[in-house]
């Protein structure tokens, strides 16, 4: 009986290790793309006086690759069944839409998102799936009707969307511009933004005792 | 096509909020659910971003906007896990379907 436990024990984890160890390459991938667009934004930040034609081909590039890879992996999360799988593929869409951010020259923003969302959040939802369920693997369904009536609700939403988008010309700049300074986003955080800043303050803090009081042991 | 606007960062940002709300839609456990919150959370981002980059760009409102969602996104995945851990507790599951003690 013990060694019936203890093989499937060492199963369960085995199988844990798998989606452990594609989640580590996965960052260090992302890390490693993370690093060099950073770099790439500065220097396109620098290039910026001297950049006559706005956009240009290597932008077009870029941006359909990340928006291939947020896209990918978006729907890699509504399509995987397994839990953890579809933890390792928000972990890749957090990080192609931090992608999104260094190419929209909010470098702070993307460098917060990947801290965050895929250091922080995203550790605290593994948590959760782990503490949750006995096995890793626990799998709920819904029915194939729902199935089917979610798509085409999703559907008919994202083709509504893609018809007001392509209808509607907007008024904005299309030129380059630099990336958005951290002095400049911590200034605004201190004198526009500041009360909203205070009333964050107190909410992390009232979240932070709130939580801790929830997943309390009971005496 | 070649020239990149707001127009395709807004349709990225479409699909990833039709994507959460598929995995809302169907996915029957707590964490799924919280995972599709995320995905629609980073879409509303994406499109503050956009709009902050071409339609006002050297202001931050977008920006500064986004940040205050990532914040409120923390806050509600740390409150959010605490009570999936103390449903699991109660009923020995996350299926959301089965949590129905509640209902009168």
């Amino acid at each position: 009986m013990k060694r019936v436990m203890s093989t499937r024990r060492a199963r369960a984890m085995d199988g844990f290790t798998r989606p452990a160890r594609l989640a580590t390459r996965a960052f260090a991938v992302i890390a490693a793309i993370g690093a060099s667009s950073a770099l790439g934004a500065d220097a396109a930040a620098k290039g910026v006086t001297s950049a006559a034609a706005p956009g240009g081909l290597l932008e077009a590039f870029l941006f359909y690759g990340v928006a291939l890879a947020t896209v990918v992996s978006a729907v890699g999360v509504c399509f995987s069944r397994n839990i953890v799988r579809m933890a390792v593929w928000l972990f890749l869409a957090l990080g192609s839409v931090s992608m999104v951010y260094f190419m929209l020259a909010a470098n702070f923003l993307g460098a917060i998102q990947l801290i965050v969302y895929a250091g922080g959040t995203l550790v605290l939802l593994v948590f959760g799936v782990m503490l949750t369920s006995k096995s890793p693997w626990v799998k709920f369904e819904c029915g194939k009707a729902e199935l089917a009536l979610a798509a085409v609700i999703c559907a008919t939403l994202l083709g509504c969307l893609c018809l007001v988008l392509g209808r509607t010309t907007w008024a904005g700049v299309t030129e380059m511009v630099p990336g958005a300074s951290v002095a400049a986003i911590g200034e605004r955080l201190l004198t526009t933004y500041l009360v909203p800043f205070e009333v964050a303050g107190v909410l992390l803090m009232i979240v932070m005792v709130g939580a801790a009081h929830l997943a309390r042991q009971e005496q | 096509m070649l020239t990149i606007g707001l127009t395709h960062y807004l349709v990225v940002a479409a699909v990833l909020f039709c994507a959460g709300l598929f995995t809302m839609m169907t996915k029957r456990n707590a964490i799924g659910i919280l995972i599709g919150v995320e995905l629609v959370l980073n879409s509303a981002t994406v499109n503050l971003v956009a709009f902050d980059r071409y339609l006002g760009p050297n202001r931050l409102d977008g920006q500064i906007t986004a940040l205050f969602i990532i914040v409120l996104a923390a806050a509600e995945a740390a409150m959010a896990v605490g009570i999936c851990i103390n449903v699991y507790k109660n009923l020995s599951t996350v299926d959301v379907d089965r949590a129905n003690t509640l209902r009168g």
